[in-house]
């Protein structure tokens, strides 16, 4: 199978990108570095292409009702502008998918899904739309996929205003943290949703695909004096762990509840509306979830990979759980990570550990973020 | 890609070894190995005096990507170990001909040398 491609597949090729299969499509990975991308988003600016992301408009008459029927957060407190993070769940109350939901108005919103999970979804809301549709009156739902018509900019970092603002005539300091507005940038219409996966202030940009190489160009372009720097998925991947956000397939999936991978705060068990899950969801926070997610630092540069088994106390036991995502913080200098481990391991005094290669490495339990993270300073 | 230094010798594992002319060597692992790892994040290696065959591994490079085990080129005793290393492992992506270098060899069978590669051979081995 060919690999999927986003409009600025040929951009990130002229700009030295080395490109990879992420979740079937030919993605950059990085341009430069990781390392150094990373650290550019952290110190002054970076612009990611998320295009692969997918975009799904929810609209009818129905369609608050319905995705508050859907996802575990509370979709009945969203008003026009704001943009909402969360899980969706099976009846089990493992995750499908963690999603943005951005409310245009009453009865027109749109997603934001993971690419990779994007047919998944996108045959789950179609089945729930249907169900929906029968119990609530024909046409009180509709669900049309945007993905490909749909490309994504994401500018991250503490000059990401500084080099917006000058391309748009849209007041950025008036725009919140978690909302969005439409405007143009450069020239081009684009949904301008201050958000992001990296920690830092920031501003995702929605628009036409065929509009994507002469956005990018003008960011490039505008960000060249704040230092921005063109990042791939690496430094994405490894911005989001410091920042403790979780990644779909390591920290939450299919097989680990919100509850269990880290995601409480966006499971609302007594909002209004009865959601899917909520049943599960209920009895697991009654009783406890049989795992946890903990974040790790290590204290040593070797990077504990994903994957490898969790060890309690002396050497010898069952693993206790596994490391579920795992790098070099490129701004402590030492290895960070996140594992899914059984509460019982978690609430014992006796220490977690990881081998690497015969070397015992303790866990050093942590709060996330791993760094300070400064986000919108309007939030 | 950068021209390959015509002076050393090169292993279809991706190391190289620079012969210094009094029996020792000195090992680190090429221009294509280093960009294909990407960021590099740390290198381990051997204690002095470990005693190693042609096609050991004597140690770990790690990128942000994957580990990689690291393959003796030929045979000998490790009589020095780059201590910039540990500190700076980002050295063997800028430098990996120079400052990268991660071995002294002292060489067991010096003839061994004559089974790698030369730099002409070398880069066909990686087109």
């Amino acid at each position: 199978m060919s690999l999927k491609r986003t409009p600025l597949r040929d951009f990130h090729a002229e700009h030295g990108a080395r490109l990879v299969d992420f979740a079937g499509w030919e993605m950059p990975v990085q341009y430069r570095s990781i390392l150094e991308e990373h650290k550019a988003v952290r110190r002054a600016a970076g612009l990611f292409d998320v295009s692969h992301m997918g975009e799904v408009d929810v609209q009818g008459p129905g369609a608050r009702a319905f995705l508050d029927s859907l996802v575990t957060n509370d979709v009945a407190k969203l008003s026009a502008g704001r943009v909402l993070y969360t899980p969706m769940c099976y009846e089990n109350g493992t995750v499908i998918d963690d999603l943005l939901i951005y409310m245009r108005g009453a009865e027109d919103f749109f997603l934001c899904i993971n690419a990779g999970n994007t047919p998944k979804d996108l045959a789950w809301l179609g089945d729930q739309a249907a169900r929906f549709n029968a119990e609530t009156g024909a046409g009180s739902v509709r669900i049309t996929d945007r993905s490909a018509e749909t490309a994504l900019l994401a500018l991250q970092g503490p000059a990401a205003a500084a080099i917006l603002q000058p391309l748009t005539d849209v007041p950025l300091a008036a725009l919140k943290y978690y909302h969005f507005t439409t405007g143009q940038v450069a020239g081009i219409d684009c949904v301008i949703s201050r958000t992001g996966y990296t920690g830092e202030d920031g501003f995702e940009l929605y628009h036409a695909s065929e509009s994507a190489p002469a956005l990018a160009a003008a960011l490039l372009e505008a960000g060249r004096p704040h230092e921005l720097e063109l990042a791939g998925l690496g430094a994405r991947d490894s911005l989001r762990l410091e920042a403790g956000y979780p990644l779909y397939g390591h920290e939450i999936s299919d097989q680990v509840s919100p509850l269990a991978g880290g995601l409480g705060w966006t499971v609302k068990l007594d909002k209004a509306a009865a959601f899917i899950g909520r049943d599960a969801l209920r009895a697991e926070k009654a009783n406890g979830s049989a795992q946890r997610l903990v974040f790790f630092k290590t204290g040593d540069r070797r990077i504990v990979r994903a994957e490898s088994p969790v060890f309690s106390g002396e050497a010898g036991g069952a693993a206790v759980g596994r490391v579920v995502s795992g790098t070099l913080s490129p701004i402590l200098g030492e290895a960070i990570g996140s594992a899914l481990v059984d509460s019982a391991a978690t609430d014992s005094a006796a220490q977690l550990w990881v081998d690497i290669r015969g070397t015992r490495l303790d866990l050093q339990l942590v709060k996330a973020p791993f760094v300070p993270l400064k986000k919108s300073t309007t939030l | 890609m950068n021209k390959l230094p015509s002076e050393l010798r090169y292993a279809a594992s991706h190391e190289w070894l620079k012969l210094l002319g009094d029996g020792t060597a000195l090992v680190g692992i090429t221009d294509y190995a280093q960009s294909a790892l990407g960021d590099i994040t740390y290198v381990q290696l051997p204690a002095v005096g470990t005693e190693l065959a042609a096609g050991a591994g004597f140690g770990v490079v790690e990128s942000v990507k994957a580990a990689s085990d690291l393959y003796a080129p030929v045979g000998g005793v490790v009589v020095e170990v780059n201590p910039a290393l540990d500190a700076a492992p980002e050295t063997v992506n800028s430098d990996p001909y120079e400052a990268g270098w991660m071995l002294k060899l002292r060489l067991a069978n010096p003839s061994e040398a004559d089974a790698l590669n030369d730099a002409a051979a070398y880069e066909k081995l990686t087109q």
